[in-house]
């Protein structure tokens, strides 16, 4: 543990902060941008050329909101909810690997703040921790329509997140590791987990539509039925924060399906290039790109299909999703005794 | 039982099929509707750079005019007022001294004309009461304030600039 390796983690921590901040930030402009252009409008365009310092307005005038505390709100847990919302999608980002190995000043710098064995499970757990942002500050701000809310979400991330988990049994079963890294490894050129795990891939990012609490399944913030769900009582940058996790948590979600199913940073001709910093560096290019599609994906798919009811939601989950997880392993399991993988 | 006129349609709610159930299909051909209209041509109207042609008989902000001379055309008859059915219109008559020939064509007339804009309704009654063609809604689109009193359009907003 000499004080370069920990000069080399605290840039790339903040590097990585930085970008996952800047990106869900221009994803907020992004989804009104293109909100506009699906519905035949052009988007908000006066702050900046073509709006591009809508983000920064829409900062400013968020932290310059009055701090509205509900008197019969839980003061702590008040505060606590969206920190712990931001805090999980932000740390998320840890065990990603964002490119292969540099080579810089003699020593080997590696594009992954911690190459983790269990990666896919911190990733796991670290998801789950944050329906505790929703559910505390929803049940913390004394409302019924927060509360419903957080009842909602927690609800849905539990259904959720098991066919979620089983559809990733069947990758691991592929794999046969939970490192991100070396799932990543596995996947160079064009040898990418979607071509043999199509149906795991669906179920996976159905679910993560799920987790993220976008469109078709955000009942949590249903405007339609709940005011604003769990944020109903939040103003100023508390309200900020959680708009704004949520757009980090689908940031964290394009890359993790990107490095699980889409190859992460490799791409094809990767071995043609001889100089491997180069290489990295394209591969790094090449998976903020895949990530930036499934970003465009997520919002394409909330201007496209309208929200589920809550038993469409549950019946979704419990009676299609886990069985065919189930099945998806099953029929990986014969795939790998059959064909040897 | 036949409905009277005949005319009753039923709607038939057949059970899906399996390929509409599992509605993937359907979410895709949505996915290609919404992606159609990304990249279609935009309607929309750059607002205060550029503006929609009004038609015709569009009514707008009032003016009044003057006459050929550059004098005011309005003789605070009041007919404007009276036929207001919003009440907006307010004036306060006085009579033309010697030496104002120029700046009044009538014997009287209207030392304050005022139209509240938040009451004006934009009917266009005082444009067809008023005998001395004095008034006119061809104007702007009535603009937006701050303050409630900015709404009250006096003389200065209201009466023509002189063409020279």
């Amino acid at each position: 543990m000499d004080i370069a390796f920990i000069i080399e983690k605290l840039i790339l921590i903040s590097a990585i902060l930085a970008i996952s901040l800047v990106i869900a930030m221009y994803t907020t402009l992004a989804e009104r941008k293109f909100a506009g252009f699906f519905q035949d409008r052009v988007g908000p365009n006066r702050a900046g050329p073509w709006g591009l310092l809508q983000p920064l307005a829409d900062g400013v005038k968020l932290f310059t909101k009055e701090e509205i505390i509900p008197t019969h709100a839980g003061t702590f847990l008040f505060v606590l909810g969206p920190s712990l919302s931001m805090f999980t999608a932000c740390i998320t980002t840890a065990v990603i690997p964002w490119g292969q190995d540099l080579f810089l000043f003699g020593r080997n710098i590696s594009l992954q703040v911690a190459d983790i064995n269990v990666g896919v499970l911190y990733v796991f757990g670290v998801v789950s921790l944050g329906v505790y942002g929703v559910m505390i500050g929803g049940w913390a701000s004394n409302n019924k329509f927060s509360l419903l809310a957080a009842v909602r979400s927690a609800s849905q991330n539990i259904s959720y997140e098991i066919a979620m988990g089983l559809s990733i049994i069947a990758l691991l079963m592929m794999t046969g590791t939970l490192s991100l890294r070396e799932i990543s490894e596995q996947q160079s050129g064009m040898n990418w987990n979607i071509f043999y795990q199509p149906l795991g891939f669906l179920i996976f990012m159905i679910c993560s539509f799920a987790e993220t609490n976008r469109t078709p399944f955000d009942l949590p913030e249903c405007e339609t039925e709940l005011v604003g769900g769990h944020h109903t009582e939040y103003s100023s940058m508390k309200l900020g924060f959680y708009l704004f996790a949520e757009y980090i948590n689908m940031f964290v979600s394009s890359a993790i399906m990107a490095s699980l199913y889409f190859g992460g940073y490799n791409y094809p001709g990767m071995h043609l290039i001889s100089n491997p910093n180069v290489a990295a560096l394209i591969g790094v290019a090449a998976f903020f790109t895949k990530i930036l599609l499934f970003i465009f994906f997520f919002i394409w798919v909330r201007w496209t299909v309208p929200r589920f009811r809550y038993d469409q939601l549950m019946k979704l989950g419990w009676k299609v999703l886990i069985p065919l997880a189930i099945i998806n392993i099953a029929l990986t399991g014969a795939g790998i005794l059959f064909f040897g993988k | 039982m036949n409905s009277l006129t005949n005319r009753k349609k039923v709607l038939e709610s057949k059970k899906m099929n399996f390929w509409e159930r599992i509605y993937l299909p359907a979410i895709l051909h949505g996915l290609s509707i919404t992606m159609k209209h990304f990249f279609k041509k935009k309607t929309t109207i750059y607002y205060p750079e550029q503006k929609r042609e009004f038609s015709e008989n569009f009514r707008g902000l009032h003016s009044l005019k003057r006459d050929e001379n550059g004098a005011e055309r309005c003789t605070a008859c009041g007919l404007c007022a009276l036929s207001c059915p919003a009440e907006a219109i307010t004036m306060t008559a006085a009579e033309r001294k010697p030496g104002e020939e120029h700046l009044y064509r009538e014997e009287k007339y209207a030392s304050v004309y005022e139209i509240n804009m938040l009451r004006c309704i934009f009917c266009g009654f005082c444009e067809e009461a008023c005998p001395k063609a004095a008034i006119f809604l061809d104007g702007d689109i009535a603009k937006a304030g701050y303050k409630r009193d900015e709404f009250i359009f006096g003389k200065d907003k209201l009466v023509e600039p002189i063409v020279k």
